[in-house]
């Protein structure tokens, strides 16, 4: 069986399959380590001091799947509807709804926190662009 | 059909390939302005809309004018039009192309276009804007290569395609209506505050297009055996003959208002533009420059031994077609925010990097454009002698 | 069964777009769900409420530049405004972005100037900001709703949702708004930053919100604090007990290009008075 245009299609082939490995080529000797997430900022610390367990506004499970979602809604009700309380259905205790004052509040060290599975999982979230990442001492 | 796009002369392929690379100059620049804002235009606080708007509304109303040759043809049977209609559909393609890609070159959040889909907003006449452009784009897109692939085929096209046709011609209306709404009903706008925008850009429209198609079916009948006839490009001639009278007509309306009231609000832009306002005169010589190409064309395309030699009417519909891009696509848009609403005169002036994204999009719309011509041609040249009743 | 190619590729063509848009349906679902509701979400007990905010300005309690520059500034460092300067050092009129400044009266009130007007009362000093409209323009032409009214009257900014397109800026009859035409972050001094609240991205229109953040937490405006006293009083209008309501019952006070119907809720005191 003749390959028509054998030539044209071996050479496409070639630079797809360079193509498709470029990621890979770029990660080589890169070591992704698990990440390893930090929760004992001052605020944690002293809420855990307050209320005997370490607590964010919803469960764990619930926040690494959905804080986005949250993140989303909260910023709906506070710009476009001026509520700020937010009753947690884990806690019932009240939170601030707040990026910048009410999760960055406890999560002060967001490049030994957020960062951490962000930086793992390639997600750049632009949210940064406007609301002011806590400072944190060291490196910037 | 689209084979026939990719073969084609040594000079096509040439064309295509300038094409090309002030396509990739312009993607050049737009990445800049991607990364640092639309700082790098000459867009300021005051002057927030400009070439790119500009652009956009001029090239909306080249897209309505399509409907200029679909009504003789398919509402009133004017055969004359049966080989030239498919070069206006193709036109209005690569024409809304352009536009849409004007609006999204000039978004300071262009990754967020589908807010404007997810919430949809039906007070607002940009939200509709969007519908009727990506609505007429589909209609004519649909329309032209039905049409043209059953001319192919030597075959009368599906009956389906009528309706879609005379849903074209209101449409074709609507998407300028619309485009003049964005400006008419701004009450801080004094110069845009005018029922007659609306008219006014339709007539525009039905001139600049139409002169547009003259000189493109011009050079098609040169650079191919494919002859869109003698008369059918002088009754487009007529057609933008009567459609030009209206809209130098509707502008000297514009300046009676203007002028006889003698309300500040709305003569300070004809000032600005016209004879310069608090020692700022940047626009004064393009707006002489469009009046005087204007009177000239008028006159031209009114005195029928000069219309009639396709010489004389192709430089009339060149200085036509000037004349309008200058006072729609520029003065129209800057006029409009100056002087700004405290009264303040701050000017402005397209930059080189604004510019050449400018001709980046320009040169998409005539990559377009050619391609789709030369498809038609083709199809055109191998049905030469058979005739279709659509 | 054997089919052509041609249907094939149809049936195959119309697979697709279905696949599409049932995955684009899936992945935007959460848009179309709804956000949340009381009583889980609720505004705080110390906000302060109002049926409609408003202002009144009474420019003869700003006796030096120096009141003037305080007002603005207050606003300006609370918000992280940027600051954009030319090479020389001058307002860069071109990027500037601004929420609340000083104008001159004829700039304030185009058309009230006559020409026997001494210069000095062409350019009396005049606080202008956004009027927060009962009818505004802007709201009407946002084709994201990305600026709209609060229930207390303030005219609002969604920066997550503006697409930048500046058809508000357009449509504001009082030029009361701003682009940002570059990073915002290039103009502000690191040092007042005010880390409370966000800055701007670049692409995004900005404008006064009456400090809608100040308000829910029990605070007046940045720029009402600010202001030596009784410059700008800030109350809620349709509370007959409010001092904005007495003073706009009972004195002569205008407000910006009133006959384009409009409503703007920022009242300029004639005259001045004891209230303070």
């Amino acid at each position: 069986m003749k390959l028509y245009d054998g030539g044209k299609i071996i050479a496409g082939l070639l630079i797809f399959v360079g193509l498709f490995m470029l990621p890979f080529y770029f990660n080589i000797g890169k070591v992704s380590a698990k990440p390893e997430l930090k929760l004992d900022t001052p605020a944690i610390q002293q809420w855990e001091k307050q209320y005997g367990k370490k607590e964010c506004v919803e469960s764990k499970e619930y926040m690494r799947a959905e804080h986005m979602q949250l993140l989303n809604n909260w910023r709906d009700s506070v710009v476009r509807d001026a509520d700020r309380g937010y009753i947690s259905d884990t806690s019932h205790k009240r939170f601030n709804m707040s990026l910048q004052n009410g999760c960055m509040h406890c999560h002060s060290n967001k490049k030994k926190f957020c960062d951490e599975c962000h930086n793992y999982m390639a997600v750049k979230p632009f949210c940064w662009d406007c609301h002011i990442a806590p400072k944190e001492d060291g490196k910037s | 059909m689209l084979e026939k796009a990719l073969e084609g002369s040594k000079k096509y392929w040439a064309w295509i390939m300038l094409l090309g690379a002030l396509i990739l100059v312009g993607v050049y620049f737009y990445l800049q302005q991607f990364s640092e804002g639309l700082g790098i235009t000459g867009l300021g606080r005051d002057v927030s809309w400009g070439l790119y708007i500009g652009q956009f509304t001029f090239l909306v109303g080249v897209a309505a004018s399509a409907v200029m040759l679909v009504i003789p043809y398919y509402l009133h049977d004017f055969k004359k039009f049966g080989k030239i209609v498919i070069l206006g559909e193709f036109l209005a393609i690569a024409a809304v192309i352009m536009c849409m890609l004007f609006i999204f070159v000039d978004m300071g959040q262009p990754m967020r276009i589908l807010n404007v889909f997810l919430h949809p907003t039906p007070n607002s006449v940009m939200f509709w804007d969007s519908m009727v452009l990506a609505g007429y784009l589909v209609l004519n897109a649909l329309i032209g290569w039905v049409t043209l692939g059953s001319d192919k085929k030597g075959i009368a096209p599906p009956k389906w395609i009528k309706p879609l046709i005379y849903l074209s011609i209101p449409w074709a209306f609507s998407i300028h209506t619309v485009t003049a709404f964005l400006y008419a009903g701004l009450p801080g706008r004094h110069f845009w505050l005018s029922a007659i925008m609306a008219a006014r850009f339709l007539a525009s429209a039905f001139a600049g297009g139409p002169a547009l198609l003259i000189i493109l079916a011009l050079i098609v009948r040169s650079v191919s055996k494919f002859d869109p006839g003698k008369e059918a490009i002088q009754a487009v001639g007529r057609i933008v003959a009567y459609a030009m009278f209206a809209n130098v007509f509707f502008l000297a309306l514009e300046f009676f208002t203007a002028f006889y009231s003698s309300i500040p609000g709305h003569m300070d832009s004809f000032i600005y533009l016209y004879k310069g306002l608090d020692g700022h005169h940047e626009l004064v010589p393009l707006m002489w420059i469009s009046t005087i190409f204007a009177a000239v064309s008028l006159v031209m395309l009114w005195v029928p031994k000069v219309r009639k030699n396709e010489g004389t009417l192709v430089l009339a519909c060149g200085m036509l077609f000037i004349s309008l891009w200058i006072d729609k696509g520029f003065g129209l848009i800057i006029g409009g925010l100056i002087p700004n609403p405290l009264e303040e005169v701050r000017t402005y002036w397209p930059t080189l990097p604004e510019s050449f994204i400018a001709i980046g999009v320009w040169s998409i719309g005539f990559l377009v454009l050619s391609m789709l011509y030369k498809i038609a041609i083709s199809v055109r040249e191998d049905t030469a002698g058979i005739e279709v009743e659509h | 069964m054997s089919i052509d190619r041609r249907q094939f590729l149809k049936i195959a063509g119309i697979s697709s777009i279905l696949g599409l848009g049932a995955s684009v349906a899936s992945a935007t679902h959460t848009i179309w769900e709804k956000g949340l509701e009381p009583p889980q979400v609720g505004p705080n007990t110390e906000s302060l409420t109002a049926k409609k905010w408003a202002m009144v300005v009474d420019m003869s309690k700003f006796k030096t530049e120096e009141d003037i520059k305080k007002t603005v500034t207050a606003c300006h460092l609370t918000h992280n405004v940027p600051d954009f300067r030319n090479p020389d050092g001058s307002v860069d009129t071109r990027h500037e972005i601004k929420w609340i400044w000083k104008t001159g009266y004829e700039r304030a009130f185009p058309g009230q100037e006559n020409k026997f007007m001494a210069e000095h009362l062409k350019d009396m000093p005049f606080m202008v900001l956004c009027n927060h409209c009962e009818n505004p323009p802007c709201v009407r032409v946002c084709p994201t709703k990305a600026t709209y009214k609060l229930k207390d009257g303030i005219t609002m900014q969604d920066m997550h949702r503006c697409i930048g397109c500046r058809f508000c800026m357009a449509a504001c009859p009082y030029g009361a708004r701003s682009f940002n035409y570059f990073d915002p972050r290039k103009a502000l001094k690191p040092e007042q930053v005010n880390s409370e609240y966000p800055t701007r991205s670049k692409g995004v229109v900005e404008k006064c919100t009456f400090c809608t953040e100040r308000l829910q937490f029990g605070k007046m405006p940045a720029c009402v604090e600010a202001a030596p006293k009784g410059g700008l009083i800030f109350g809620d209008i349709e509370d007959a007990h409010s001092q904005v309501r007495k003073i706009v019952e009972t004195k002569l006070t205008i407000r910006r290009k009133p006959d384009l119907g409009t409503g703007p809720s920022v009242y300029y005191l004639i005259g001045g008075s004891d209230h303070a």
